[in-house]
């Protein structure tokens, strides 16, 4: 096996963002579960080979963090945060629905391989609660009624866009973004939403401002 | 009453806030231009003298870190922006890095420029590809306008600023852990001393600081310390990225001087919804500082009045529970996060929390006994202090926070399970007991 000249090319590209190239190592994990669905062995032994690294290195980070899979994902991935804000505000709720729906437990994926569930930990959208993620894109503020329906459009190849980001694409491409970020999406998901413009909005409303730079400063 | 002050949220409602365009027409850019005219140690010196502290939880003082890199020492130095929000309950980074992405970068080119450093990290959780992608972009947009690489508007500043994804491990907020996993190892936390300032990323000088931290130095360099310690109190000066979240009306960011209260935020966020419309407990920055009751929504939001009420400010994100909410309940699902987020190095912690999890769920059944509450807080004290990093300290507080005000809920739990005297469908935001 091995991955061909385009893919090797991009590995290069990756080493050469850092001093040091066992840096890499993350990024590199990344790229390959986007091409493979999921981290393989034998991707790992090109990282290593690449790298300088024994597999035994390689496989040592990727078993270490969980975004990194050892086995094949499906298309979607479906993250619903269970940690104490979003699960007390409804987000068991809305697992459990999502899970019924699914046929799929924590980490287990649906009977045809299409979606992958997840149990996530705090997702920094507390304020947008209970948070679902699709492909780790915001589907934020869910009812277990709305977290099933972006399923079944999702199942039927509708378009679901994120609350906070583009429209899903898949898994993998998702892997991709975060090897080569500048993926030509930053201006999907437009500006702050209501809960982000919460405060402001308040306080343009109430004439509230905080005080000015100083005279001679710039504006 | 303390008014909101929109500083770094100023502008967060231009539709194009995000890019290079929309940020130059909001004076972005304006800062890095005076910075680069003056001597790096001048802007250390500026930045120590505004007392800004650390946003991320430790409130450590910025300019004071800064200056404890060693200069002329021949070694390449680093920048390090932690942006692995993963706190339970912190908010306010991921919302920084969507909406105004350059303010960040604007403060990662001046603050490399005063340490001497010529290659700053970003290190982004994984799980947040929209403020990766925002965060990667503007970079992109930066070194197209000359304002990242070679020569920055003619100064003969070099820097690259480098983007790089986690993949999922809470401990990687930790700045020591944050370093190893940048170096391409598993993210386990150094011992320290020696710290990052000597012997941070690659053995060298580094920094790492806060988003939010960052953020504020654009500000500073435009306005100066004068206006800066306007803000906020004598040990707590200037102003605070706020993450409202829970049990409110309108859960949000609202930035306001560091010294506003809980009753105040309450009070923008439009009170307390569901149950009996009382704050029932409360947690000023994240799970990993002890939580508060309705007893301290008059005390001052700073790092000395939240220390004085022996909690800390934290990450600065409250979230607010009511009166349908088992405490239990919540203290259980949150060192089921620590038990899962604790890299395994150190015995107590790794150890600790497994066993404290297993002991909270007997009390999550009405199966706790008296002698577990104890049980409890001893284990919770070998853990304290007997970890390399701040995670083992974490894990020891929510329950010893938690049964100074509520041990009848957990003397209640020996008899009765919690889904029983808190059904969870009463505490959801969207059923039709639920609030909003």
């Amino acid at each position: 096996m091995g991955y061909d000249d385009s893919v090797m090319t991009q590995m290069r590209e990756i080493i050469a963002r850092y001093p040091n190239s066992r840096s890499a190592v993350m990024p590199l994990l990344h790229l390959a579960q986007s091409i493979d669905d999921e981290v393989t062995p034998e991707a790992m032994q090109v990282i290593a080979d690449e790298l300088g690294l024994t597999t035994a290195e390689v496989t040592a980070v990727a078993s270490f963090y969980t975004m990194y899979k050892r086995r094949p994902v499906g298309k979607h991935h479906i993250g619903v945060c269970t940690n104490t804000l979003c699960a007390l505000l409804g987000g068991d709720a809305v697992y459990e629905a999502v899970s019924e729906r699914l046929g799929a437990g924590h980490d287990e994926r649906d009977s045809d391989g299409t979606f992958w569930l997840e149990r996530i930990e705090c997702q920094a959208a507390c304020t947008h609660a209970p948070v679902m993620t699709v492909d780790w894109e915001f589907m934020d503020c869910q009812t277990p009624q709305s977290a099933v329906d972006v399923i079944d459009r999702l199942a039927r190849g509708e378009e679901v866009v994120s609350t906070r980001g583009p429209v899903i694409r898949d898994f993998q491409a998702t892997e991709r973004t975060l090897a080569f970020p500048v993926d030509g999406l930053a201006g999907e998901g437009g500006e702050a939403d209501a809960m982000m413009l919460a405060g402001l909005t308040y306080a343009n409303e109430h004439g509230m401002k905080a005080p000015a730079a100083p005279a001679e400063g710039q504006s | 009453m303390t008014s909101l002050t929109p500083v770094i949220t100023e502008h967060w409602n231009v539709p194009d806030l995000f890019t290079l365009d929309g940020y130059r027409r909001h004076g972005g850019y304006r800062a890095l231009k005076s910075a680069l005219g003056m001597d790096p140690d001048a802007i250390i010196g500026t930045v120590k003298d505004t007392g800004l502290r650390g946003r991320g939880g430790a409130g450590f003082p910025t300019g004071l870190k800064w200056s404890f890199v060693p200069q002329g020492d021949g070694k390449p130095h680093y920048l390090v922006v932690n942006a692995d929000e993963s706190e339970p309950g912190a908010c306010k980074d991921v919302p920084i890095m969507i909406a105004n992405p350059h303010a960040l970068i604007e403060g990662v080119i001046i603050s490399s420029y005063a340490i001497r450093a010529h290659h700053a990290f970003i290190y982004i959780r994984g799980e947040v590809p929209q403020a990766i992608r925002r965060v990667a972009t503007a970079i992109a947009e930066a070194e197209a306008a000359g304002l990242i690489g070679d020569n920055i508007l003619g100064s003969g500043f070099d820097l690259r600023v480098t983007v790089h994804s986690g993949a999922g491990a809470y401990i990687c907020g930790e700045e020591t852990a944050l370093l190893d996993s940048l170096e391409g190892y598993r993210g386990q936390p150094r011992l320290k001393p020696p710290f990052p300032a000597t012997h941070g990323l690659y053995a060298s000088p580094t920094v790492v600081n806060n988003v939010e931290t960052i953020t504020n130095i654009p500000w500073i360099i435009n306005n100066g310390v004068e206006w800066f310690r306007q803000f906020g109190t004598e040990k707590s000066p200037g102003f605070k990225v706020f993450a409202v979240s829970g049990h409110v009306a309108r859960p949000g960011i609202y930035e306001a001087p560091l010294g506003i209260t809980m009753r105040e935020l309450l009070d923008y966020a439009g009170g307390v919804v569901g149950g009996d419309g009382t704050v029932k407990f409360w947690i000023p920055g994240g799970s990993s500082v002890p939580m508060l009751t309705a007893d301290h929504l008059d005390t001052p939001l700073t790092y000395e009045a939240m220390a004085e009420a022996g909690t800390m400010l934290g990450t600065g994100t409250p979230m607010v529970f009511n009166s349908t909410v088992s405490v239990v309940k919540a203290v259980t699902r949150w060192l089921e996060f620590y038990k899962h987020e604790s890299c395994g190095k150190c015995t107590p912690c790794r150890e600790g929390t497994y066993w404290i999890t297993g002991v909270l769920e007997r009390f999550e059944h009405g199966r706790g006994t008296d002698s577990d509450m104890d049980l409890l807080v001893e284990v919770c004290g070998n853990i304290a202090g007997r970890s390399f990093c701040a995670l083992g300290d974490a894990a020891a507080t929510p329950y010893p926070g938690a049964l100074k005000y509520f041990r009848d809920e957990f003397e209640a739990a020996t008899r009765t399970p919690v889904d029983e005297a808190f059904p969870p469908a009463a505490s959801y935001i969207f059923s039709e007991v639920g609030a909003r």
